[in-house]
């Protein structure tokens, strides 16, 4: 048995994963094409890289994205989770184009649409598996439906 | 290509799906365990969650698959195309893990979800070109 434990809050959780993911993904692409092709040689480069500001900022960005992803996997299904917060791809191509400056290709967008459709889908079924545990237990606050007006 | 090298692939691929999927399962499956984060939180306070998060065995086993996955990926990118290997990688798990999820976890993978992951697995394909 399937069903909703959503809340305002859960829904901020969710938006973190998906933020922290695209952004900090963005930050090390940054980052990296400031610094410029890494060699093999001399792989200590990359140790010299993690203390660029945009490289450590992505890092940050990413050890935000594993708590928020943790947090959330503790009160929704993994395959709920993972549709769910694959808009990360959709932001992701945006600051691509319209930060980096990057081409995106027809192609590209039309897999955006998809993606969008795909997140579109699962948000609107219930989040998580009852299995008879009780879990996850619902914060005292006002479901989203609840608190918006 | 030749047929080893296309083997090659597969087999890079392969171990990057599966690494990312065991990861993923066991993780899920560890958070499952402990419980609501927010609601322990509410009770032990952030570092008290914390511990309780690191010291959960299957965890652990969770995050060594994961980075077992970040090194795969790293070999099979110093081998072929990221191209290639990137999508292939990601949109592969979406699907592994929804197949992985509904056998191990027992999560109700009905159709609405399995849509979201082909739409999303056909998404990130797309995303190569």
């Amino acid at each position: 048995m399937t069903k909703s434990t959503l809340t305002f809050r859960r829904y901020l959780v969710l938006a973190a994963v998906t933020l922290t993911s695209s952004c900090g993904d963005t930050f090390l692409a940054r980052g990296m094409k400031t610094l410029g092709p890494v060699s093999l040689h001399h792989p200590t480069e990359l140790i010299h890289a993690i203390f660029s500001p945009w490289v450590a900022g992505g890092i940050v960005l990413l050890c935000g994205f594993f708590a928020s992803y943790l947090t959330a996997l503790s009160w929704a299904d993994l395959t709920w989770v993972l549709p769910a917060s694959s808009l990360g791809y959709v932001i992701m191509t945006l600051l691509a184009r319209f930060w980096l400056h990057e081409q995106v290709s027809s192609l590209r967008w039309l897999g955006v649409l998809f993606i969008t459709a795909g997140v579109g889908f699962v948000t609107r079924g219930p989040s998580y598996t009852d299995h008879g545990t009780g879990k996850p237990d619902l914060l005292e606050e006002p479901a989203l439906e609840e608190a918006l007006p | 290509m030749t047929p080893f090298q296309i083997l090659a692939t597969i087999a890079m691929i392969a171990s990057v799906v599966i690494t990312a999927t065991a990861g993923d399962i066991l993780t899920a499956s560890a958070m499952r365990q402990i419980g609501d984060l927010d609601a322990i939180r509410a009770r032990r306070g952030l570092l008290g969650t914390v511990a309780v998060v690191l010291t959960n065995g299957r965890f652990g086993v969770g995050v060594i698959c994961l980075a077992l996955s970040f090194f795969s990926l790293l070999f099979a990118l110093s081998h072929r195309e990221l191209s290639l290997i990137g999508p292939a990688a990601t949109s592969l798990t979406f699907v592994t893990n929804a197949l992985a999820a509904k056998i191990f976890l027992k999560e109700n993978v009905d159709r609405r979800r399995w849509t979201a992951a082909l739409l999303v697995c056909a998404g990130v394909t797309l995303l190569a070109f």
